[in-house]
């Protein structure tokens, strides 16, 4: 704990200059610009996650989920009660027993009977703190007649897109990028520049000529026609080429007196060596897998059952209504495993360049 | 008896694109011989050796191991294990992993992979550190690992580039003797480059010239030093320089040196009076008379005790420069002056045309 504080209250002087100088209020206000930059967005997705829906629907901009408090009144059912500061009401709770209007009727919970006259101004609604669990507990166990999300199976869907395009695209981007690193031949560059030039084109640009890719190879609609035109990456490539070049030729040369294959080289020598930059495409790939929306939802739609989560939260969007509560509750879920990946990955990308071998 | 030599290199020539950087390298290396390539950085001792290895293709001429032409044949399978200047171990495997990835891609049997192994580990003294990982290890420790990857295949020739250029001078030496030791225990042939002149004299059976991708003579440490077949080998072999004055050959024999004074020698060929000669003379030849007693006299411009030797460096007249190496604990001070004799009989007289010794009659060879 007390070195967690000493490295959060570090300062530009050093461990002993406790001094605080110019360069520290700039680094910190920077940082601290930026945690608020990332952070702000996701806790305020989290809190509003938890209000309940009729909070979420009235705007209501507090941080903690306020709830109306109900009570069962005799005769009437459940109703939400409002505090109104009479003598009439000896400090009781009031419900609304007609329209709301400039004087509307309200009746005390214990004399529901007795109907009285007030102003529409002087009530106040009581409220209490409360988790609307229900956000999240209904879409999941399919209560509260939210049967159109079908949570576990999107998430099996999403999970498998996730983890195949994944794995996949480790696979192949490494071995372009192995080959573009380690292999002299005629046209290195231009391949290599050729894949970079492709971020340019802006993948909206594709879609159609994607679709009749994807059509024509007979996996449209399946989750393969998600997976198989996203496994390979310019970015990847040429993340993975860059840090592969690092990589002294002499170890490849020292596993071909040793007898190695070049696949063995491959596998055994190069993929290990460039675990921090896999870590770091894995990272990528993973985030934009899970969120992707625009693609599985062209090639998915037509088939419910191969949802992914993300697809599945529109179904909470309807033409004339929106269960924002459930969109945010389901967007939190969704975030939730992105972020254990990055927890998991991210000890991988430092631990590379404390285990060289060479001098 | 005729022996297959154990290499042979035969108009080796190695060009990238419009660049040769080997011009025809002929070479025989015998079965059990510790051959040392050296040469200042960029004459093609650590490209011949790739070569050797297959880790390149020579542009043309044939490369034999054991009578058997491996022209093109992959590294792996030619029988020759390399340390490299950087080691190379696989950074990511324990030591004994390191050791044994070779021979498990071999599809060797595991008892006899654990045999070579820890037969290895014994012999270089790493047995306590198998478990450890490149990066835990000292330099010292990490140059024996990369030795014994190469000792566990049982290579037919050892190529060694460079392998003691990162070391510290102390750990070198020591690592000099260990590796003689190791040659002399195995007894496999051994080809070892290097750029430092010392390691090539102290560990070499024979030591191999080389300057911008030709051989300038192979021998015997000791034939090499004494009787260099050019002016570039006589500057490279010995530790201080050898020293060279300019001459001219002066009519009817004899030579003139610039800095004054006549040297009666005769060459065994036909030299043409007035032909411009440098004559190499090594600093512990020379004899030095402090009292200034001598054919020449120089200018002491700077001196080193080191107790067992004296170097002193002196200035001639005509303001060459002239470096000698005395046995023994001289009284010096700058700028005093001291006789020199040049001996003749340890004096070369290389051609300045083209740099090769001229054999002198009756004179040392």
């Amino acid at each position: 704990m007390a070195g967690v504080m000493r490295f959060l209250t570090r300062t530009a002087g050093g461990q002993d200059g406790r001094r605080i100088g110019v360069t520290d209020v700039l680094a910190y206000g920077y940082l601290i610009l930026g945690v608020l930059l990332i952070l702000v967005p996701v806790s305020w997705t989290f809190l509003s996650s938890v209000k309940p829906r009729e909070a979420i629907e009235a705007f209501d901009t507090r941080l903690l989920p306020l709830d109306q408090i109900e009570a069962e009144v005799d005769g009437r059912g459940l109703r939400p009660l409002y505090a109104w500061d009479d003598p009439r009401t000896e400090g009781q709770p009031v419900v609304k027993v007609g329209p709301t209007r400039a004087l509307t009727d309200v009746a005390r919970i214990d004399r529901p009977e007795e109907v009285l006259q007030a102003p529409r101004g002087e009530l106040v609604a009581l409220e209490e703190v409360r988790i609307a669990t229900e956000n999240y507990l209904d879409p999941i166990l399919q209560r509260g007649g939210q049967r159109n999300f079908a949570f576990f199976r999107y998430l099996g869907n999403t999970v498998f897109v996730t983890v195949v395009a994944t794995l996949i695209t480790l696979l192949i981007n490494s071995m372009a990028a192995f080959a573009l690193s380690k292999y002299e031949f005629r046209g290195r560059m231009t391949f290599t520049l050729l894949i970079v030039a492709t971020l340019l084109i802006p993948s909206t640009i594709i879609l159609v000529s994607l679709f009749f890719v994807v059509w024509s190879m007979g996996i449209f609609g399946s989750l393969w026609g998600v997976i198989i035109p996203a496994a390979a990456t310019p970015t990847g490539v040429f993340l993975l080429r860059q840090y592969m070049l690092t990589i002294p030729d002499e170890l490849l040369e020292a596993a071909r007196m040793d007898a190695a294959s070049e696949w063995k080289i491959y596998w055994r020598i190069v993929l290990p060596l460039s675990l921090p930059a896999l870590s770091v495409l894995a990272i990528l790939s993973v985030i934009w897998r899970w969120n992707d929306f625009l693609w599985p939802l062209i090639v998915l739609i037509s088939d419910p059952t191969r949802h992914t989560l993300q697809i599945g939260l529109t179904a909470f969007s309807g033409e004339f209504s929106s269960s924002t509560h459930y969109i945010l509750a389901m967007t939190v879920v969704s975030l939730i495993p992105v972020t254990l990946v990055f927890v998991y990955l991210q000890r991988f990308i430092t631990t590379g360049i404390a285990t060289t071998g060479l001098k | 008896m005729t022996q297959v030599p154990a290499l042979r290199l035969s108009k080796i020539v190695k060009s990238y694109g419009q660049l040769t950087v080997m011009h025809g390298v002929d070479l025989e290396i015998s079965e059990g011989e510790f051959v040392v390539f050296v040469g200042p950085s960029g004459c093609g001792k650590s490209t011949l050796l790739r070569l050797i290895a297959g880790l390149d293709d020579p542009s043309s001429g044939e490369i034999e191991v054991a009578g058997k032409r491996v022209n093109g044949i992959p590294a792996s399978e030619r029988g020759l294990s390399m340390v490299f200047q950087s080691y190379a171990l696989y950074p990511h495997m324990t030591v004994r992993a390191n050791l044994s990835f070779g021979l498990e891609n071999m599809r060797m049997d595991r008892a006899e992979i654990a045999r070579r192994v820890n037969h290895a580990a014994t012999l270089l003294q790493i047995d306590p550190l198998m478990d450890r990982r490149p990066g835990q290890l000292s330099g010292g420790q990490r140059q024996r690992v990369a030795i014994g990857r190469a000792i566990v295949r049982e290579p037919k020739i050892f190529l060694f580039d460079e392998p003691l250029s990162n070391l510290d001078a102390e750990l070198r030496v020591q690592m000099r003797v260990e590796i003689s030791a190791l040659h002399a225990e195995l007894g496999n042939t051994m080809i070892y480059v290097t750029h430092d002149q010392v390691e090539a004299m102290t560990m070499a059976d024979r030591i191999v010239v080389l300057r911008a991708g030709r051989i300038e003579q192979v021998g015997r440490p000791l034939d090499l030093y004494n009787h260099p077949a050019n002016r570039f080998v006589a500057g490279f072999i010995g530790a201080p320089q050898m020293n060279f004055l300019g001459g001219v050959i002066a009519a009817g024999g004899g030579l003139t040196l610039d800095c004054g004074g006549t040297k009666q020698v005769r060459f065994d060929e036909a030299v043409p009076a007035g032909a411009r000669v440098t004559v190499g003379i090594r600093p512990e030849t020379i004899e030095v008379s402090l009292d200034g007693q001598g054919e020449l006299t120089g200018t002491v411009t700077g001196f080193e005790q080191l107790g067992s030797v004296t170097y002193i460096y002196t200035a001639l007249p005509n303001g060459e420069k002239l470096t000698m190496q005395l046995a023994a604990q001289v009284p010096l001070t700058r700028g005093q002056s001291i006789g020199i004799t040049l001996p003749l009989a340890h004096t070369h007289v290389f051609l300045d045309a083209d740099g090769r010794a001229l054999r002198m009659a009756g004179g040392h060879r």
